[in-house]
């Protein structure tokens, strides 16, 4: 038989016609979403690298706070030695070191301390992934939580976080994600976040995100050397503060922007991408992400006409095909 | 040329040697659930999908595509020449997607909870997951709606068969929608990964390149699985070839369109560089690439001489060009970040082999038993 090439890309194409167009033309406008907004009482972190004397109080303070099991690295099986965040490591502080290590800050011959732990997107990927909300935002503060009353271990937003942050734990019959949730379970009771509660220098600060972004900028325009006021613990109700010179600060809150902004904020000396956070553009991937699915699924318009259209073609050739039918 | 039974034996060396495949397999399978991942997985939080998710999910289903494919062809093209494959590439669509959707239970964490993602009260619908796992869902139903006929014949059950013939042009238009929309969705799937995908594979066409690349192996696969059956039940092939020759010319063409579109964006997006400079991933790329072009060169150069032979080749390198780019998609362009590596354990490799093994043991029953092939007389071997 000879093969009629335009019959053929009806049939390839036909019946996907609507969703293929929809996937190559922009996704119906209407139905893209912008980033998503800062919640009113976002709550966050900020933590400053040239604070961070490694001393992993807040590691060790993040396990207490959250029950937590330890982790060894070492023959001896003596410490809680977390190597990076885990299925049993909520936060965790990590080091840059480079040639002599000399001086703190600095790239070259030089050292610097960074936190690892879940930064609370703004517009948070492992949300967007989660296919059954186990994952969620909370609307007025932000945090980031987990229910694994509802996870069904996908493991979907261990591989969509563009931060690693998610973890899971592979090494039981009943797993569940792991990470840092703002220790939500402690604001009732007055308290924060454990990690900030206990850092000595004010490295790691809690606080309503709007307060901590406006400390962020009050530092970067500190004068390297100066004498420089850090406020410890809370922000809004700060413990007495840690005084210091100020530091030669990268220009560059990193989480204002990155991936839509996020509530964890960092400061440092050196780049970011050295102390493993990674350049990230301005639109979330979760818009990206939800733009496309529901300029596709919105309303479930596309796929109901491209049903009518299949079901009319189909009604055609069975009802008058070769008397074979229905396989 | 009626669907029949092929009879014969189901105990042979074959069938044993599957046999004892899917028995590693369930041994594998007791110590996951027993014990966790870990006990016979590598996946880890670097690479948290291995295997079980790139092969037995988006590869499996992909390779199940041959249903579909042909539902296309016959009854929206209306191209009735094709309906005595439609049986046998149905059947392995049914079990393609039924393991498939099984399979995922050995993936899920919590399992217990695998239900949740069914349940409007659960779903989250801007995971591109909910609608993947709603879609295969009921395509797995009304793929054994599809097949339901060759069941009512055997059983003897005309009214069923009357009932479901009534309503089948509805059966067959979901059973176009659907995968049209999940195959796609197997590539949007990876757009929330944003830039952890290699820029050689991360792109909003992901959808349109999944689909096209699974239609096309939807219609390579029907073309070995008739290769290989004729050769495997040793029947003869002359029968298929005027139908194999005029699908294969088809793969073609939807392959020159996925290299176009595919080259095409990549050069849109600036990510030209990356084909070059991203070591093994931009070796793996033009691998892939390769695996794509060669079939479009064997079918429709006007200088090749084109048998069975032909055809079951290029069949061959579209199905290992497209098993590839999902590889490639999933797992080697992935990278969540320095120090973490994933190559599959010997368990988690059996998981899979038995699950493939438990495929073919349904086939080869099937056709034995009920009438699935296109009848051919006298020169079959019982």
């Amino acid at each position: 038989m000879t093969l009629d090439r335009r019959n053929f890309m009806k049939a390839a194409l036909g019946g996907s016609a609507a969703a293929a167009a929809a996937v190559s033309l922009a996704p119906n406008p209407a139905l893209a979403r912008d980033n998503k907004q800062m919640p009113p009482k976002a709550l966050g972190l900020l933590f400053d690298s040239t604070l961070c004397i490694g001393c992993k109080a807040c590691v060790k303070s993040c396990k207490e706070a959250n029950g937590m099991p330890a982790e060894f690295s070492t023959p001896d099986k003596l410490w809680d030695t977390p190597l990076d965040l885990s299925g049993k490591t909520l936060n965790v502080i990590k080091s840059y070191a480079e040639g002599t290590s000399d001086v703190k800050d600095r790239e070259g011959n030089g050292y610097a301390f960074v936190k690892k732990s879940c930064l609370h997107c703004v517009d948070p990927s492992c949300v967007s992934a989660c296919p059954v909300t186990a994952m969620s935002k909370d609307p007025e503060t932000g945090i980031v939580g987990y229910d694994p009353d509802k996870c069904i271990g996908c493991r979907y937003c261990v591989a969509a976080c563009p931060f690693g942050v998610p973890r899971f734990q592979y090494d039981t019959a009943t797993p569940r994600i792991q990470k840092c949730q703002l220790c939500k379970h402690l604001l009732p009771e007055g308290k924060f976040a454990a990690c900030a509660e206990v850092c000595p220098t004010g490295a790691t600060l809690f606080g309503p995100v709007e307060l901590l972004k406006a400390e962020a900028s009050r530092r970067l325009e500190l004068e390297a050397g100066s004498a420089a006021v850090y406020p410890r613990g809370n922000i809004e109700s700060p413990f007495p503060s840690h005084e210091k010179p100020a530091p030669e600060y990268k220009k560059r809150i990193y989480g204002e922007k990155e991936i839509g902004g996020t509530q964890m904020m960092l400061l440092a000396g050196m780049s970011f991408g050295k102390l493993g956070y990674p350049d990230l553009p301005e639109q979330s991937f979760a818009a990206k992400s939800e733009s496309l699915q529901h300029g596709l699924y919105g309303g479930m318009i596309l796929p109901l006409v491209a049903l009518a259209g299949l079901a009319y073609a189909a009604k055609r050739t069975v009802g008058t095909g070769s008397g074979e039918k229905g396989e | 040329m009626k669907a029949q039974p092929i009879g014969g034996r189901l105990v042979s060396p074959v069938t044993l040697v599957l046999s004892v495949l899917v028995l590693l397999a369930a041994f594998f399978g007791a110590q996951r659930f027993l014990f966790g991942f870990n006990s016979v997985a590598n996946i880890n939080d670097g690479y948290p999908w291995g295997i079980w998710i790139a092969w037995d999910v988006v590869i499996g289903t992909g390779l199940a595509c041959g249903g579909y494919a042909l539902a296309l062809l016959i009854y929206i093209a209306n191209k009735s020449q094709y309906h005595p494959l439609m049986r046998p590439a149905l059947l392995a669509s049914v079990f393609g997607y039924t393991l498939g959707g099984i399979s995922v239970i050995f993936d899920l964490g919590r399992y217990w909870n695998f239900w949740h993602i069914l349940f409007p009260t659960y779903q989250q619908y801007g995971s591109v997951m909910v609608e993947v796992a709603l879609c295969v869902a009921a395509y797995i139903i009304v793929l054994w709606i599809e097949f339901s006929p060759v069941l009512c014949e055997k059983l003897g059950l005309p009214g069923l068969k009357k009932f479901t013939d009534k309503w089948m042009f509805l059966i067959i238009a979901l059973g176009i929608l659907l995968p049209t929309m999940h195959q796609s969705s197997l590539g949007s799937l990876l757009i929330v990964y944003g830039a952890q995908i290699s820029p050689l594979w991360q792109t909003l066409f992901l959808p349109l390149l999944f689909l096209i690349s699974a239609v096309a192996m939807g219609y390579a696969v029907v073309v070995f699985e008739a290769c290989t059956s004729t050769a495997g039940f040793k029947r003869k092939i002359d029968h298929e070839l005027p139908l194999i020759a005029s699908l294969s010319k088809i793969m073609a063409y939807l392959l020159v369109a996925f290299i176009v579109i595919r080259l095409g964006d990549i050069v849109v997006r600036g990510a030209f560089g990356s084909m070059f400079t991203e070591g093994v991933k931009s070796f793996m790329f033009w691998v892939e690439m390769t695996l794509f072009a060669l079939p479009v060169a064997m079918l429709l150069s006007p200088g090749v001489k084109r048998d069975a032979k032909i055809y079951f080749l290029a069949a061959c390198s579209m199905l290992l060009a497209a098993v590839l780019y999902r590889i490639d998609a999933y797992l080697v362009g992935y990278d969540t970040g320095p120090g973490w590596h994933y190559f599959p354990a010997v368990p988690e490799i059996m998981i899979t082999i038995g699950i493939v093994a438990f495929e073919i043991l349904g086939y080869i029953y099937f056709v034995r038993f009920f009438p699935v092939l296109p009848g051919q007389g006298s020169d079959q071997t019982h």
